[in-house]
């Protein structure tokens, strides 16, 4: 068989934000910076808040991470250009407090799928990035065929935000009871 | 449409016990297997609006009226997909230390000098081919807290996205010769040497410009996609 075998997986390391968010880093290179835009007026849809953590297994926060969050519009379209709503952007929590903030719009369902974010991690530590989603408390999740085939409750509960009314919560756990369902898709 | 399944038997572990970061931060469950859905097949597009000219040459993009110390190198190479097609117009990322060792990062505080005027960071798109390239300078090894006298061999580090959010990838890339590789706890998370030797770029004498720089050659391979023979999608395929 004449196929080539996918480039393995090595850490992005703690100074991935030199790459991929200069500015975070501590300096300025770029006229533009890719992945921080805010949403703009025109783009319709509501307006959401997602706040959170990601937090190791000796439950501290991951200060150093790196998050991508891929996402359809509120129609529940993802984007096939790069002119509009991208559907795209980076993370990076506060180095202090771990602490991240995105801002956002509420996507649309996707077929079967119940409104989401894919998100993508990577940080010192993390060998291969990790991919997981985030669903909103307040949509109908019932159909949802990823978080179907889930077979524990319990652990389908850390796919899901919490909060409302456009303020959501959600926080990311690599290890122990509350570790999330990560994707191997 | 659909990927190939990722083989992670290639890939690191989650957990490589010798690089102990890994230790607290590596899953402990089974990750959940599905085929990609409408969410993972597609991806962000990028384009040349988003990028300038020279943002892939390091060796000028954050010069403040001298060059960068160091050995003048072009990385360059072709980004291809498991059934050898090349990926083109996608976005390719790389950062690295400086010719001493040391990040440009306010949390690196390794006792070598930054370079006043290298910034560490380049990015470019693939074109029709998948080609892409750089102009930098060889990065140094440099110690880290792992075990107490680890160093990590030469490396830059390269993000990839390929068309599809599935496809995402960040790796490093080494140097030929480099005889820290056999002794790097985080090159050794990956069990095969055979996937070792794909992160190895040899010298490319070829491509070197005389009397200015040498060259490396760096192929990245990111998952295959195909069309299945008996797509049953209502929406097509």
């Amino acid at each position: 068989m004449d196929y080539l075998k996918e480039t393995p997986s090595q850490t992005a390391g703690p100074y991935v934000h030199i790459g991929l968010a200069p500015a975070a880093a501590g300096f300025d290179i770029y006229e533009h910076e890719l992945g921080f835009d805010p949403v703009s007026e025109d783009v319709p849809g509501e307006r959401i808040t997602v706040t959170g953590r990601v937090i190791d297994g000796m439950g501290a926060p991951v200060k150093d991470v790196l998050i991508e969050v891929w996402q359809a519009d509120a129609s529940g379209r993802y984007a096939d250009g790069a002119e509009g709503f991208r559907g795209w952007f980076r993370v990076v929590p506060d180095f202090e407090t771990g602490v991240f903030t995105l801002n956002t719009i509420r996507p649309g369902a996707n077929g079967r799928q119940a409104p989401h974010l894919s998100l993508w991690l990577v940080a010192r530590g993390i060998n291969v990035g990790l991919q997981t989603r985030m669903y909103f408390p307040d949509a109908d999740n019932s159909a949802d065929p990823v978080l179907n085939l889930i077979e524990q409750p319990h652990r389908r509960a850390t796919l899901i935000a919490t909060g409302g009314k456009g303020s959501y919560d959600f926080d990311i756990h690599l290890q122990g009871e509350k570790e999330t369902v990560f994707l191997d898709v | 449409m659909t990927l190939y399944q990722r083989d992670r038997t290639w890939h690191p572990p989650a957990l490589a016990p010798d690089y102990k970061t890994s230790v607290a931060r590596s899953p402990r469950q089974a990750m959940l297997s599905l085929e990609a859905t409408a969410s993972e097949l597609s991806g962000p597009r990028f384009g040349h609006s988003d990028i300038a000219p020279g943002d892939n040459d390091l060796i000028t993009n954050y010069a403040k009226g001298g060059d960068p110390v160091g050995e003048r190198i072009i990385v360059h190479g072709r980004v291809l997909d498991e059934n050898r097609r090349p990926v083109p117009h996608t976005l390719v990322e790389i950062w690295q230390a400086n010719a001493g060792g040391r990040y440009r990062h306010k949390k690196d505080q390794y006792l070598a000098a930054i370079d006043p005027n290298f910034g560490g960071c380049g990015r470019t798109l693939t074109d029709a081919d998948g080609r892409y390239a750089f102009r930098t300078i060889k990065p140094g090894a440099y110690p880290w807290r792992n075990w107490v006298n680890n160093w990590r061999p030469a490396h830059i580090h390269v993000s990839v996205f390929g068309h599809s959010f599935a496809q995402r990838l960040i790796t490093q890339m080494y140097f030929e010769g480099d005889p820290l590789i056999a002794h790097c706890p985080i090159v050794k998370s990956i069990p095969d040497p055979r996937a070792i030797e794909a992160l190895i770029a040899p010298l490319d004498l070829n491509e070197a410009k005389p009397l200015d720089c040498l060259a490396y050659r760096f192929d990245i391979v990111l998952r295959g996609r195909r069309s299945t023979f008996f797509e049953n999608r209502p929406e097509g395929n």
